[in-house]
């Protein structure tokens, strides 16, 4: 149904911890663990733990600077995932002209 | 930071296809409804017109996809409105078919919306304010060109 499979990213993104997460890296730019625990509203290594989840999905990196860690969001990573979305719109007029050519078969 | 995403005005993020078929609502029913009909169009499946019931289309798998897409019947309005949760891959949207007398013909409107988060958000009576999500996801994506 699609070249790329977008399912690291819907399954990454359908938690709404992780999607807040990420949608904070996306718009305040580059944060530390600590900073993101701050606004979460969960422990550490929850965020961790979801963070962790989301850098296997690439929609986050990572670096190191000290004893902090600091993620940006890698929002090309959900270009599969848009992707998949617009293909829904070719997959349906395909499925409508298979529906037309039905219909003409059928009693009337 | 759930309650900052809820907080989000709600903007839909809906697929809309339309089309005038030049049959009657009835016979356009039953190709919606009947399974064998709708196998013929759609594809394979086990769909029953009761709301509540559980069904799975199949299609043939291929690389990146399973071929299977898991349903729950919520409306059935004979000859107006048919409507159906549609999870494929660990993403649930609403598929929603509305006939309208046209002339002589019927026209078919199929909606899908909720990308992925409508089915959680109509039943627990929540918004995570997805569809706004991904207005933005676009808006990102559209600027890293």
């Amino acid at each position: 149904m699609q070249q790329t499979s977008p399912q690291p990213v819907f399954r990454a993104l359908a938690d709404p911890t992780r999607r807040a997460i990420f949608e904070q890296l996306t718009r305040h730019g580059e944060q530390t663990v600590h900073a993101l625990t701050r606004q979460a509203g969960v422990s550490q290594p929850a965020v961790s733990k979801h963070l962790t989840v989301l850098k296997s999905a690439k929609l986050v990196h990572h670096r190191r600077a000290g004893r902090e860690t600091h993620y940006r969001a890698s929002p090309d990573a959900l270009v599969p995932m848009i992707d998949w979305l617009n293909h829904y719109g070719v997959f349906w007029r395909d499925k409508f002209d298979q529906l037309d050519t039905l219909l003409k078969r059928m009693e009337p | 930071m759930s309650q900052q995403l809820t907080a989000t005005p709600a903007e839909t993020r809906t697929l809309v296809i339309e089309r005038v078929f030049p049959h009657s609502p009835e016979k356009l029913w039953r190709a919606l409804t009947e399974s064998p009909l709708l196998a013929q169009w759609l594809m394979n499946n086990d769909f029953a017109p009761a709301p509540g019931h559980k069904f799975q289309f199949r299609a043939d798998p291929v690389p990146g996809w399973n071929g299977i897409i898991d349903c729950e019947v919520l409306i059935v309005d004979p000859l107006k409105q048919l409507s159906y949760t549609w999870g494929s891959m660990g993403m649930h949207s609403v598929v929603l078919f509305t006939l309208t007398p046209a002339g002589t013909g019927t026209q078919l409107r199929m909606e899908q919306s909720g990308f992925p988060a409508a089915y959680e958000a109509a039943y627990k009576g929540a918004t995570y304010g997805w569809q706004k999500f991904l207005g933005n996801l676009e808006r990102v994506v559209g600027e890293l060109a």
